[in-house]
């Protein structure tokens, strides 16, 4: 007995001193918290979307399982589908442009100009309001009768009558797409330019000794080297303007006839303001593919080390 | 509904917190004596917890609470007031009647009660009592308050929302009185854009003014969503006359109406950009305060004109107390919503909101408010005139679906905007509609 007592505890510390020692253990345990956190928070409710929208659920009235039949609607729905298509439209042309702006700036704000700190901050301007001001903003911007834009080029001469900014499809897509771009210029100009910096000065150098252009130092040193970050700028990019919301909500609500509405906007107004949430739910789920491949594409863009390095793959 | 401009919000919820809201002498004697005699005595140590509508008017929600300040000291009942804009409220409501507990009380909006009845309290003796003292229910106020017999929500009031147009630019227009039929009024839309002073509906996705006006269009040409058995029947030839007549108005809208949400017009009427739109009384109300007295003196209200079914067929809308069976003062609840419609507290609240809202009790009809400003006069008649949003069918998830989905609204804005011929329009709205009825 006395020997049993004597070693227990030295089993205790050896225990102890090997968990401590297990790094696998360790880890597992720290990173516990965090797992619990995405669980609770992330998956539970994403989980939760995808089960509703296979659901007949209704606000405050519990549902039961219908399988596709939601999905099966929706793919007869010609408002889903211009969502859709209002969808791919707003995120290609405003990821398109935010990039090439983006870049520009990124481009420009690198430079040796005076009032460096003061200018950069400046840029995150867009990025910093709150979303629903800025649309706010623009709200007024392209108000049908007192738009600031149509003042100006009336009282220029330039036209006889204001701009139906948000009243016709096409103006009504450029508009949401141009306050948009607005806002997410400073996310992309800003990140394209920290990794501008990190590109060493000694590559132009030997570049311009090699008697090399602004543009082929540009094409060959600069975009190589930044294709990582693009990468992921790009990648959240596509990510946030995908699934807009406010500013097409504060704006348009989703008009004129639904010319504006994104999937995101057309489930919250089926879902919450429509009471049918399991429908809501299908577009909301909707989404996860294409978001999905643009985080694939992404993720094995990164994998890639030689494409990463600027090599070519092979 | 959400005819008030930002300005306004500022206003009032600046001044809620300043505002008198306590029960004066008069009332509180008053509300003493009516508690004794009420039959509906409060459980012991009972509590409320009411979630209302947001104010838009400051004295009519000063009202409000006063009334309720003096029921809680005459019967001892607390009452707690929450209030929150109403497309946050109508989740809370369902949540509420879903998971059976939160507010005791809800001051909602539409036919909400009617998408879960069983979480409804039997409010049956609340409103025979009101009816039979105050001349009876208006027919929509009993059609939003009952189901299957019994009424399952206290209709508090109607929210009317008219024609505003300018008089000077009218009566330029060639018309003396704003015309009282469909045919005047497209002469009158056509005149008005050729003079330069052209009226405007909003053909966005505006939940108050838009779908008010265009509820009222579709059915002034005897078109319908539904018929009595809720068989949905919009594509119909009665509907596609409808959008041929708003095919020809909408070429006299001004530029925009097709962006415009529902403060827009409110907007561009105040500025005098436009001659004529639908709204509640609240540009006029905002031009008064606001000591806009040009637009204000040339502005009046008028009835929708008649169309060839030659009745009214207006839409206004329409807000329910609601009183959830999970309360565990029944009593206390009911006697909270038969205080606020006699006739002390009732009368204090339509002067507060100065002809925004309206009665659905028709004793209430003779109530100074209407007639101590002529312009309000066209307002005291809503609940009369209004048809429910279900029109001709019934009120439940469909109908409520139906009308949140903008499938009256976007038809509307179709053809007005010339996206789609009249028949394209319609039968594309038989689709949406049939989605929603045929479950």
């Amino acid at each position: 007995m006395a020997a049993i007592g004597e070693t227990r505890p030295v089993d205790q510390v050896n225990f102890l001193a090997r968990l401590n020692n297990n790094r696998n253990l360790l880890g597992l345990l720290f990173m516990l918290p965090a797992a619990a956190i995405l669980l609770l928070f992330l998956t539970y409710p994403l989980g939760l979307g995808i089960w509703l929208g296979l659901t007949d659920v209704k606000v405050g009235r519990p549902g039961r399982f219908i399988g596709l039949e939601n999905y099966a609607w929706l793919f007869e729905d010609h408002i889903f589908w211009l969502s859709v298509f209002n969808t791919f439209v707003y995120t290609t042309a405003a990821s398109v442009i935010k990039f090439a702006l983006g870049l520009w700036l990124a481009l420009l704000l690198n430079r040796h100009i005076p009032f460096k700190a003061f200018i950069r901050a400046i840029v995150l301007l867009p990025f910093i309001v709150p979303t629903v001001l800025s649309a706010l903003a623009f709200w007024w911007i392209y108000d049908s009768q007192d738009s600031v834009i149509s003042w100006i080029l009336i009282e220029a001469g330039l036209l006889d009558e204001t701009i139906d900014f948000l009243g016709q499809p096409n103006n009504a897509r450029a508009s949401v797409i141009a306050a948009n771009i607005w806002r997410g210029i400073p996310f992309v100009a800003i990140t394209l330019l920290a990794g501008l910096q990190t590109i060493p000065a000694s590559l132009y150098e030997a570049a311009t000794i090699d008697g090399a252009g602004e543009w082929q130092r540009f094409r060959h040193i600069t975009f190589p080297l930044l294709t990582p970050i693009i990468a992921v700028v790009m990648t959240f990019s596509v990510l946030f303007t995908f699934t807009d919301f406010q500013l097409i909500w504060v704006m348009t609500r989703g008009g004129p006839i639904n010319a504006t509405h994104l999937m995101a906007t057309l489930s919250y107004q089926r879902a919450i303001i429509g009471g049918a949430l399991g429908e809501g739910a299908a577009i909301a789920t909707a989404m996860i593919p294409f978001l999905l491949a643009a985080i694939l594409f992404s993720y094995f863009g990164l994998q890639r080390r030689k494409w990463q390095q600027g090599g070519r793959d092979d | 509904m959400q005819d008030f401009t930002r300005r306004e919000i500022l206003k009032t919820g600046a001044a809620a917190t300043l505002g008198a809201t306590v029960a004066s002498p008069a009332l509180l004697a008053a509300a003493r004596a009516w508690a004794a005699e009420s039959q509906w005595q409060p459980e012991s140590g009972a509590k409320l917890r009411v979630l209302r509508w947001k104010r838009f008017v400051q004295s009519e929600h000063e009202a409000f609470m006063a009334s309720v300040d003096a029921f809680t000291k005459a019967t001892g009942v607390a009452v707690r007031v929450d209030s929150e804009g109403f497309e946050d409220l109508r989740p809370k409501a369902a949540v509420a009647a879903n998971i059976g507990s939160g507010p005791d009380i809800i001051w909602g909006i539409h036919a909400d009660a009617h998408l879960y009845p069983n979480a409804m309290l039997d409010v049956s003796d609340v409103c025979d009592h009101l009816g039979g003292k105050y001349g009876g229910w208006y027919p929509i106020a009993e059609h939003y308050g009952k189901r299957e017999g019994k009424w399952i929500n206290v209709p508090i009031t109607i929210s009317g929302n008219l024609i505003n147009y300018r008089k000077s630019m009218v009566q330029k227009a060639g018309f003396e009185t704003f015309p009282d039929n469909t045919d005047d009024f497209l002469k009158l839309m056509q005149n008005l854009n050729k003079q330069g002073t052209p009226g405007g509906f909003a053909l966005g996705n505006a939940s108050g003014d838009g779908n008010c006006w265009t509820h009222w269009i579709l059915w002034s040409h005897g078109g319908k969503v539904v018929d009595e058995n809720d068989n949905v029947v919009i594509n119909s030839p009665e509907t596609v006359a409808g959008l041929e007549y708003v095919g020809e108005l909408g070429k006299t809208f001004i530029p925009g109406a097709a962006s415009w949400l529902d403060g827009h017009n409110n907007k561009a009427f105040l500025q005098g950009a436009c001659s004529v739109s639908n709204n509640g009384i609240s540009i006029y109300a905002a031009a008064v305060r606001e000591g806009m007295t040009e637009i204000a003196e040339d502005m009046d209200h008028a009835f929708y004109p008649v169309g060839p079914v030659g009745e009214p067929t207006e839409f206004h809308v329409a807000f329910p107390l609601m009183v959830y069976n999970h309360t565990n003062y029944p009593n206390a609840a009911k006697a909270l919503t038969a205080w606020l419609m006699e006739k002390e507290q009732y009368d204090a609240f339509l002067q507060g909101s100065v002809g925004y809202l309206s009665h659905p009790l028709r004793a209430y009809k003779d109530h100074p408010v209407w007639t101590e400003d002529p312009k309000r006069l066209v307002f005291r008649d809503v609940a009369e005139r209004s048809r429910s949003f279900a029109h001709a069918g019934s009120l439940g998830y469909a109908a409520s679906s139906v009308f949140a989905d903008f499938v009256v609204v976007n038809m509307i804005a179709e053809v007005a905007t010339g996206a789609k011929t009249p028949k394209e329009a319609a039968t594309d709205a038989q689709k949406r509609a049939e989605r929603y009825y045929n479950v």
